[in-house]
């Protein structure tokens, strides 16, 4: 059959092309200029416009006219075609046909690691606006033909490698005809990801932070460059600025991820088409508030086969869900008036797509706007009003189906593009399904024959019993052969004109011929027919979405409530001290009033008999909470921002705030000397990265000293610094550089702006904050020196385990200290670390903190706390202050957090017991007046967790005895193993 | 209180502290009497106002102030005090290594994949560090572990005030550890794979060739042996009992097997090591009279679907069930963790363990699934005078605060590296 395709399309390739200027080496020059009319279709020339028994006329591969009553030119080929429909062809926007994809370089390492392998261009190789697949491109006739198939006419394609990738071609899918006519435009659109690129191997950008960081500072630089202030050739910048104003897409694959680029997008101007995950229905919200338009992969997960109960048990609600879930994902984005487009991109095959989509449309997607995302939306997103409609004028791709294009019974004709047909199912084969009464040699069987369109296979029966045989239907020809006992009998027949009636010749195991015929059944049982069951319609169950959409996520925020806790032991951390059998009063999210016998007649009383009542845990130093914690690819990163990379779904938020911790500064990992900003949260489980983040808060950042940035255990350090001399030598280069760029920044005079000096310059004026992780003595020192060298303190020193050495210059320099409980012995330099340091410190003057660094001790800091009154003697008072008001105190963040007091928010935890005992649980941990974690509450959302999980266990059960594919059972992978932290070094 | 403590103790500034470790305390010479201290027997029992004698590194007498008996030798006030055997750290490897990320210092992880020959007393450091951080905790005893490999090597248990190793073992070649093969297996995310952990299609060989190992090793003892097998012949304890085999091993699946493969093999003393999923083949375990070595509570619990407080309650749960639990020190930061032994036991109790169960885990219970019972443990008369005492509740970080400690009868140094670093730089402050 596919050779049959394959030779007319060859056939039609000869007789069709004729470029007016080309000679040619095929006899006299022909033009072309058929008229075609389809008659009597129902013809959907938009999504909108349905004409019902119109006409379309083409000529030229262009649309002439479309409508009910069209006057057809003597001389046109008229084809009829009553009860078909007539649809534009599909559009796939993102694509990478034709293109070969680019092998990545083996090997991690090796080769170059901060410089281009380039020259000419920008400095970091996975910047490729230059990128012209043109070059490249090549027609594959083998994908077109799974596209048409699926009735696609055009799909827009680029190169996928790369941070920025070039332009995009928009191929239509001819294969009658040559790339002179298939590329409708060579510049559809420019490319951005957060992928690298395999072409190199240059180290940067090594997170996600850092990708978002380097495009940030492209822009800028491209900017520059266009204003002339370059010495240097850059072809990529000089692309980029060619290619700006053409619609910009970028791939993402997960919400957070689109989010991110939307950000950056605003931060410069730029709208961009955001390609998406098929989750979007998870933070919907946020989504349509990108105002982004999308293009929407719709490849549906297969159930899992949890019919082993051991196996079963290992996979997480979250991925149960997706399975559950993803399917609504059009209907969701639909009902919410997001735009978006719809791709075939990500899907393992072709033919899952009319699947799948069916199965959204199941899930509450309407079929009129899965046409316009298929036809109307891709081509407004890419500025073509030729492409997607039947208007005159417009090219002639449109596809002719036996009926409603999204039923599951309909048939895909002819795939008509640029005014060539490309047969799929053939019309003109009649469908001969049905029940028939065969009788060859004076023996009667009865054949069934079932299908749809030109695929039909029959079975045969010979009184009530299966007979082997073999049938096929291929252009009209009807082939049976008998396989009895008494031997073989070959059929060859046709239908007779338009009866009901096979006929044909049999030759028998002798090869005696004689005649067979067949004639259809008449159906008796025509009574159902005309009381059909109330169409019984699948009713399809979707679960609901939490926030976060996994186990123990929230399905309603927590509300600002009016809490009065009666007759507790408050633990103020303030001059108070401990105040027993005490009330507080919590309202509009602040703490309102502190004393004896409140009331307030709306408030949600507690009572607080034997328990305590504490201001929540802050967390110095947390890596919780995030898609990436190092930018390790340079030794200094000051550019990237973990506030880029927050992760509201990470479980650990949760189980901080059982621990009782309310903020915490997500800090940049360790693996260099000036690492990133911070991100400083509240743990608002459910709420979304940016209502996470403290609004206002001075701005911090991660430096760090010793063993991780000299890479002392890895066996490829060969980078600038290997030991502490280098180090002292990088922040000496660094904020000699940064004070010569504010000065310059500051006289007026044009500058480029570079955001790593822009981040020192904060250090330098006073406006950021650095938190250093330092552990010896030398060091230690060494930073307070070269910081004084530059006019400015350090904020805090964090690990800081040999601090006891040196706590009178560090009180002296003002420079705080958090620091482990007990840690120690777990390399070289912290073979003199001491239980006993946070004492000392403070005995000397200094702020400190117990901190964390370590997302299970982030949910247990009171016992941490607790350990300073063993090692060191502290009082229990100041040992509390260690996890509370000095840390918010080291953030600058006391004004609103860190104890209890009228006026600040009202961040609070009730224990059951004293908050330093090992016995202490946490009872409830507020939030500004939001109860975040109830123990009671918790209780429920176990029990809420296993019910869900039978259901949906049951569901993949139903759909798998009901013949679903299923896919094997997996155990979620733990995040501390994630790729993106994967050459993440400890902290 | 502390204050006092810290200046009283100021005094024993060494110069050139850096070297290495407090010199083991001498042999029990006079009896000494601990009278008036709350005392935890670690079987459960408690004994307010306690007497306490020991003599010769035994303990004499146990039992209440208030009888009428003859204090020998020292006596010791511990009115308001609390008394408690000393704790014992399983599966631990103190004195294997003393800095995590340095090599050289490394010594629990043999190359090889069937090692029971491995020995891991020999390679004992009796003067780390590390280890004497131990004592001021009340951690007094540790079983020493080899890790990696399939059959990673035999352990011994030491008390942790020694010269050296011989001078430290309390039990030599206690036991022999094998690493369970997981039933899930990770993809090599750098082949492209998913890293997510998928069912690990080699399950079924790995155990046959774990069966066949032994069964080798069985033959071969009962062989005429004319070619010697070191391997072999080191897991002849197991089977005539004289030494347990340790499985490591999760799932319950993998426990299942564990325990019926290890039966029929004719293995007479199994423990189950980390069992995590224990609890859903507690009748198992209980009818083989299989315990379980739990690793600390704080860690995270396996899954995001898990409750919060997971690691913390198992021990509850496998106790009602009837399985002897104790606790072990194994993963992250192991040796250097291990002096929060108590604290491990305290969380195990602030969520369902009565706290006398909850001390039983790193005194009896431990000492028992070690097979040492009959001689530490718990403060019985005739067993070894390794015991503390503590000015508060030894399970809660706020009241660990140990005044004396005695293992066999000698009353040991509580000074560290730590406490010298302490004071020395305490004073340079004053």
């Amino acid at each position: 059959m596919r050779k049959l395709f394959l030779l007319l399309f060859y056939l039609s390739l000869t007789a069709l092309q004729a470029q007016d200027y080309f000679p040619t080496d095929k006899g006299v020059k022909t033009t072309k200029n058929e008229v075609v009319a389809f008659t009597n279709a129902t013809i959907h020339v938009t999504p909108d416009q349905v004409v019902k028994k119109g006409t379309l006329l083409i000529k030229n591969g262009k649309v002439v006219s479309v409508g009910k009553s069209i006057r057809i030119p003597s001389g046109t080929q008229i084809i009829d075609l009553s009860g078909k429909s007539i649809y534009p062809s599909f559009i796939d926007i993102y694509s990478d046909f034709g293109i070969k994809k680019t092998k990545r370089k083996s090997g991690r390492f090796g080769g170059t690691q901060y410089a281009a392998e380039r020259e000419g261009y920008y400095w970091n190789d996975h910047i490729r606006p230059e990128t012209n697949p043109i070059t490249e491109f090549k027609f594959d006739t083998k994908k077109a033909k799974g596209f048409l198939d699926a009735g696609f006419g055009v799909v827009n394609t680029h190169l996928h490698d790369g941070i920025i990738r070039g332009n995009g071609l928009l191929i239509a899918l001819n294969p009658n005809s040559t790339n002179s006519y298939r590329v409708l435009d060579d510049m559809s659109g420019q490319y951005l990801s957060f992928v690298k690129s395999n072409k190199s191997k240059q180290l940067y950008p090594g997170s996600r932070m850092g990708a978002m960081a380097l495009l940030r500072q492209v822009y800028y630089d491209a900017d520059w460059y266009a204003k002339g202030n370059m010495t240097n050739k850059d072809l990529a910048l000089e692309a980029l600025n060619k290619k700006k104003n053409l619609v910009q897409f970028f791939e993402t694959d997960n919400n957070l991820d689109a989010l991110r680029a939307d950000k950056i997008g605003d931060e410069f101007g730029i709208q961009y088409t955001i390609i998406g995950s098929g989750e979007e229905y998870e933070r919907i919200r946020d989504i349509k508030a990108t105002n982004a338009k999308f293009i929407i992969p719709i490849n549906f997960q297969m159930a899992y086969d949890v019919s082993n109960p051991l196996l079963a048990k290992h996979i997480s609600l979250r991925d149960m869900r997706k399975w559950n879930q993803d399917p609504s994902n059009l209907s969701v984005l639909s009902k919410n008036g997001v735009t978006f487009a719809l791709t075939t991109h990500k899907l393992k095959s072709m033919k899952a797509f009319h699947k799948n989509l069916q199965k959204a449309i199941k899930y509450g997607y309407d079929k009129k706007a899965a046409l316009a995302a298929l036809t109307t939306i891709p081509a407004s997103i890419i500025g073509n009003n030729t492409i997607g409609n039947l208007n005159a004028g417009s090219h002639a791709n449109f596809i002719i189906t036996s009926g409603d294009v999204f039923d599951a019974k309909t048939i895909i004709h002819e795939n008509w593009v640029q005014g060539e047909q490309n047969i799929i199912n053939n019309m003109n084969i009649r469908d001969i399904s049905g029940n028939y009464m065969l009788s060859v040699n004076n023996t009667s069987y009865d054949l069934v024959v079932t299908g749809k369109g030109a695929k039909q296979s029959g079975t045969i029966k010979k009184s009530g019993k299966k007979v082997k045989s073999k049938f096929s239907y291929k252009e009209g020809w009807i082939s049976i052969t008998l396989n009895e006992d008494t031997g073989f009998t070959r059929m060859l027949g046709k239908i007779i004109n338009e009866s009901n009636v096979m006929q044909g010749n049999a030759f028998d195991t002798q090869g005696n011929k004689s005649i067979w015929s067949a004639s259809k059944k008449v159906m008796k049982n025509s009574t159902k027919k005309k009381s059909p069951k109330k169409s019984k319609k699948e009713v399809v169950t979707v679960l609901p979405v939490s926030y976060p959409n996994i186990g123990f996520g929230n399905y309603t925020l927590p509300k600002t409530e009016t809490i009065l806790v009666k007759n507790v032991t408050v633990w103020t951390s303030e001059d108070d001290g401990i105040l027993e059998n005490t009330d507080v009063l919590l309202k509009d999210g602040k703490i309102a009033k502190i004393g004896k016998n409140l009331s307030d007649r709306r408030a949600n009383v507690i009572d607080g008999t034997g328990k305590h009542l504490t201001a929540g845990i802050v967390d110095e130093h947390t890596h919780i909470g995030a898609s990436a914690i190092n930018e390790w690819a340079q030794n200094s990163s000051a550019e990237v921002t973990i506030e880029d990379v927050v992760d509201p779904n990470d479980i650990n938020i949760y189980r901080n705030l059982s621990g009782g911790t309310t903020s915490a500064q997500i800090l940049h990992g360790s693996a260099n000397p000036i690492g990133g900003r911070s991100a400083i949260i509240k743990l608002k489980w459910g709420e979304n990265a940016d209502n996470m983040i403290y609004k206002n808060t001075p701005k911090f950042i991660k430096f760090a000293l010793g063993e991780n940035v000299k890479q002392s255990r890895s066996p490829n350090g060969v980078r600038f610094p290997q030991t502490r001399m280098g180090v002292e030598q990088v922040f000496v280069d660094y904020f000699t550089r940064a004070k010569e760029y504010d000065a310059l920044k500051k006289s007026g005079k044009p500058y480029r702006k570079d955001l790593e000096m822009e981040t020192l310059s904060e250090i330098l004026n006073k406006e950021r904050f650095i938190s250093c992780h330092s552990y010896v003595q030398s060091e230690i020192n060494m930073l307070m020196k070269v910081a004084e060298k530059f006019n400015f303190n350090i904020n805090t020193f964090t690990h800081i385990l040999e601090g006891y050495k040196v706590a009178d210059k560090m009180a002296k320099h003002g420079v705080g200290g958090s620091t482990f409980s007990d840690w120690w012995a777990y390399k070289y330099e912290v073979n003199d670390a001491i239980p006993f340091n946070a004492a000392i410190m403070h005995n000397a003057g200094v702020t400190v903190a117990i901190n964390s660094d370590d997302r299970e001790m982030s949910r247990r800091l009171n016992q941490e706390a607790a350990k300073t009154v063993k090692y060191g003697g502290m009082s229990e008072l100041e040992a509390w202050k260690m996890v509370t008001i000095n840390p918010a105190k080291l953030l600058h963040i006391d004004d609103r957090v860190g104890s209890i007091k009228v006026g600040k928010d009202a961040d609070v935890v009730l224990w059951s017991h004293h908050p330093m005992s090992i016995y202490a649980k946490v009872e409830k941990t507020i939030i500004e007046g939001k109860i975040f974690f109830d123990r009671a509450k918790d209780i429920e959302k176990r029990k809420a967790i296993k019910e869900e999980k039978s259901k949906l266990i049951n569901m993949m059960l139903k759909e798998k005895m009901g013949g679903g594919k299923t896919q094997v059972p997996m155990k979620r992978k733990d995040r501390n193993f994630h790729c993106d932290t994967l050459e993440e070094l400890k902290s | 209180m502390m204050k006092k403590i810290i200046y009283s103790t100021l005094f024993f500034f060494l110069v050139g502290n850096s070297f290495a470790q407090q010199t083991p305390a001498e042999k029990q010479t006079t009896a000494i009497s601990i009278e008036g201290a709350t005392a935890h027997l670690g079987n459960g029992k408690v004994i307010e106002n306690s007497l306490i004698m020991f003599n010769n590194g035994k303990i004499t007498f146990v039992g209440s102030a208030m009888m009428k008996i003859a204090r020998q030798g020292k006596i010791i006030n511990a009115k308001g005090k609390h008394i408690y055997p000393g704790f014992i750290a399983a599966n631990a490897s103190l004195g294997l290594a003393e800095i995590d990320a340095i090599k050289a210092s490394r010594d629990f992880d043999e190359v090889g994949i069937y090692n029971p020959h491995i020995r891991s007393l020999i390679a004992y450091n009796a003067e780390s560090k590390v280890i004497e951080s131990m004592r001021p905790n009340g951690v007094l005893m540790a079983q020493i572990t080899p890790r990696g490999g399939t059959i990673s090597g035999t352990s011994s248990i030491t008390q942790l005030d020694a010269w050296n190793w011989e001078d430290a073992a309390i039990k030599i070649d206690d036991a022999i550890h094998m690493n369970w093969p997981n039933s899930f297996t990770r993809g090599r995310w750098w082949l492209g794979e998913d890293p997510a952990l998928k069912p690990d299609k080699n399950y079924a060989k790995n155990i046959m060739q774990i069966k066949n190992y032994f069964n080798n090793a069985k033959n071969y003892l009962a062989g005429k042996k004319e070619i010697t097998h070191l391997p072999y012949q080191a897991t002849k304890g197991l089977f005539n009992g004289s030494q347990k085999l340790f499985i490591h091993v999760s799932g319950q699946k993998e426990i299942t097997d564990a325990v019926s493969i290890s039966k029929d093999l004719g293995i007479k003393n199994v423990v189950i090591v980390h069992g995590d999923g224990a609890q859903f083949v507690s009748e198992l375990l209980v009818k083989h009279k299989v315990p379980v070595i739990l690793d600390r509570p704080h860690r995270n619990p396996d899954s995001e679907d898990d409750a919060y407080d997971y690691t913390y309650t198992i021990a509850k749960i496998l106790t009602d069930k009837g399985i002897l639990v104790g606790l072990g020190m194994e993963g992250q930061m192991e040796r250097m963790n291990t002096r929060n032994l108590p604290f491990y036991a305290g969380t195990f109790s602030a969520h369902g363990l009565e706290k006398e169960q909850a001390l039983a885990l790193i005194t009896l219970n431990n000492a028992k699934i070690l097979g040492i019972d009959s001689f530490v443990g718990s403060l019985e008369v005739g067993k070894d005078a390794t015991l503390f005492i503590s000015e508060g509740d030894a399970l809660d970080m706020r009241t660990n605060i140990i005044s004396k400690a005695f293992i066999q009868g000698r009353e040991i140094s509580l000074e560290t590296h730590q406490t010298k670093l302490w004071k020395r730089y305490s004073n340079k402050y004053k």
